[in-house]
């Protein structure tokens, strides 16, 4: 590979990682209370609202029913409007966002569902309001699935940003198109595909080292 | 226990509880249930699983609604309390669980402080109530530690300095002992008198097992089908069983459980030897009053089955006697007379 293919996989490498962190980041901010709001929201549940349940929940199921890269150029005229302009990195960041948010949302669903029942009774029991039980009772104990859910979504977005090429997204997967495949550049291909197998593998042992960290449900050897 | 009774801590009017299964027919789970829980008491509800006694007692904070009667707490009622109202009767009330309900991710200090968190009290005085409660439950070393590394019996200490955080008026417990051994159980029974003793803190606890309402119940409900069956003074209970859920619960352990070879010949009519349940309450229990009956009348009696042991402070005898069916009810009034109850369970051959 020539001396001057490094740059630019640097600069591929940083312009993914910048895609996926913002986009992660906006996702969880979007997706987590969308999660907790749809695990609570069930008939009879903590905030029991079953009709603006059942319209989210189709809301979340229509847009992850959305393959990605049909959603990236359908949301394009939304994308202008926020960003102001429909290519670039950041004009990618809105697509892996929406997708993201419905995604996150679903994980933080099921893992704010695997709480005990009992807890909930017992902060009930001493007077706790809904809110006071999902900021100190549900979302604690749902950490670790929540550490979990969140990994995934994040190795998700890693292969969502290969796509956003299609509207000069730049990054990995564009430049392993653009290079590896367009100019018959295979070392470039190569080279797209280990970075990308070394990036999911830190995300995903990163991920699941915060989520042993915050699961105190089984006994740890305390080494004294 | 409970010499300090004075007063009803909770009440319970008339209570009724329907549900609406899936397809609407309505389900009864309480019918008009009265009980009054004296101030000070321990009071224990028995019954079977799906009797109503789990729904009976989240009546008292709330966790249920009842569809008919009232519950009061200290005077307030449950039934019509909402929001903030509610939630204030609920910091009055402390609960304890089977399945401790502790949370995994805080530890113990921390999880004693959820409920004085969940109040508002501020952080300053947090700290030396939690290191307080954390003190009288004997858990002290243990208070960084997680649940997942405690016992079940350390567990249910925490679940119990939890409920007592907020210093409430009434305790109730679900069954609280019920996921124990039974050592386990005898402390934890033992640290709940003692609560109960030196805060003057009234219980109201639910179980299946007789041998809890033995050890610290003052008083006794037994709840059947959603009913109360018969309630009482424990002591009264055990000593004159009225209902046959009673007695089956009781059976169990006042050593009054016919042997196998005995319960498989019993029949009702004669001819056969009279088969007797003697039971000697108050001091009559120490009394050998076995021995005056065969002495002052003749009258030899079989020991089947039986023991003695104390309910409260007050010792308490449960015999089973056969003897000849010609004599029987000469030997039923000799011990009558003399301060014991008897009742007739059949003829064996």
């Amino acid at each position: 590979m020539s001396a001057n293919l490094i740059p630019i996989l640097w600069d591929a490498t940083l312009q993914t990682l910048y895609m996926v962190a913002i986009s992660a980041l906006l996702g969880t901010l979007g997706g987590l209370p969308l999660g907790v709001f749809l695990a609570t929201s069930q008939r009879g549940e903590l905030l029991s609202a079953p009709w603006i349940n059942k319209a989210l929940g189709l809301v979340v199921n229509a847009t992850r029913s959305v393959p990605f890269i049909i959603l990236v150029v359908a949301i394009i005229p939304f994308t202008r409007a926020v960003v102001g302009t429909s290519i670039g990195t950041n004009a990618a960041i809105v697509p892996l966002t929406l997708a993201a948010i419905p995604f996150i949302a679903r994980l933080v669903e099921n893992a704010i569902r695997e709480v005990d029942g009992g807890l909930i009774e017992a902060a009930r029991a001493m007077g706790a309001t809904p809110l006071q039980i999902i900021r100190k009772v549900l979302i604690p104990e749902a950490m670790p699935a929540i550490a979990l859910g969140l990994t995934l979504a994040v190795v998700s977005l890693i292969g969502y940003s290969a796509m956003v090429g299609a509207v000069g997204g730049q990054g990995l997967g564009d430049l392993g198109i653009r290079y590896g495949y367009q100019r018959f550049m295979p070392e470039v291909m190569a080279a797209v595909v280990v970075i990308l197998i070394v990036m999911v593998q830190l995300v995903q042992s990163l991920g699941e080292w915060i989520a042993a960290r915050v699961d105190r449900r089984a006994p740890r050897n305390r080494g004294r | 226990m409970s010499g300090m009774a004075q007063g009803a801590a909770i009440i319970f009017d008339r209570l009724g509880k329907s549900f609406a299964k899936a397809d609407g027919t309505p389900v009864m789970a309480l019918a008009d249930v009265s009980l009054e829980v004296p101030q000070g008491s321990i009071t224990g509800i028995i019954g079977r699983s799906g009797a109503g006694k789990s729904t009976l007692l989240r009546m008292v904070n709330g966790l249920e609604r009842p569809t008919e009667g009232r519950v009061e707490v200290a005077g307030r009622d449950v039934g019509a309390a909402r929001g903030a109202g509610l939630r204030a009767i609920r910091r009055d009330v402390g609960m304890i669980f089977q399945h401790f309900n502790l949370l995994a991710s805080r530890t113990v200090w921390s999880n004693v402080a959820l409920p004085l968190e969940i109040a508002g009290t501020p952080a300053a005085r947090i700290r030396p109530r939690v290191d307080q409660l954390i003190e009288q439950v004997g858990l002290s070393a243990l208070r960084d530690r997680y649940p997942a590394e405690l016992s079940g019996g350390q567990k249910q200490r925490v679940g119990i300095a939890r409920a007592l955080a907020t210093s409430p008026k009434v305790l109730l417990s679900d069954e609280a002992t019920s996921a124990l051994d039974p050592e386990t159980t005898q402390t934890v029974l033992e640290l709940l008198g003692q609560i109960n003793r030196d805060l003057g803190l009234t219980i109201l606890l639910i179980t299946h097992e007789m041998a809890v309402l033995r050890d610290i119940a003052s008083h006794m409900a037994v709840i059947e089908g959603g009913r109360i069956v018969e309630a009482g003074p424990t002591y009264d209970v055990f000593a004159r069983p009225a209902h046959q859920t009673t007695r089956s619960f009781l059976s169990g352990v006042t050593g009054a459980t016919l042997p196998g070879f005995v319960a498989g010949r019993l029949h009702a009519d004669p001819p056969g030897d009279q088969v007797i349940r003697v039971t000697f309450a108050g001091r009559h229990a120490t009394d050998p009053m076995l021995a005056r009956l065969a002495t002052e009348r003749g009258i030899a009696a079989n020991i089947l089955a039986g023991a003695i042991e104390e309910i409260g402070p007050r010792p308490f005898g449960n015999l089973l006697i056969s003897v000849d069916a010609a004599r029987g009810n000469e030997a039923r009034e000799f011990l009558e007379q003399h301060g014991l109850l008897t009742e007739v369970l059949g003829h064996v051959r």
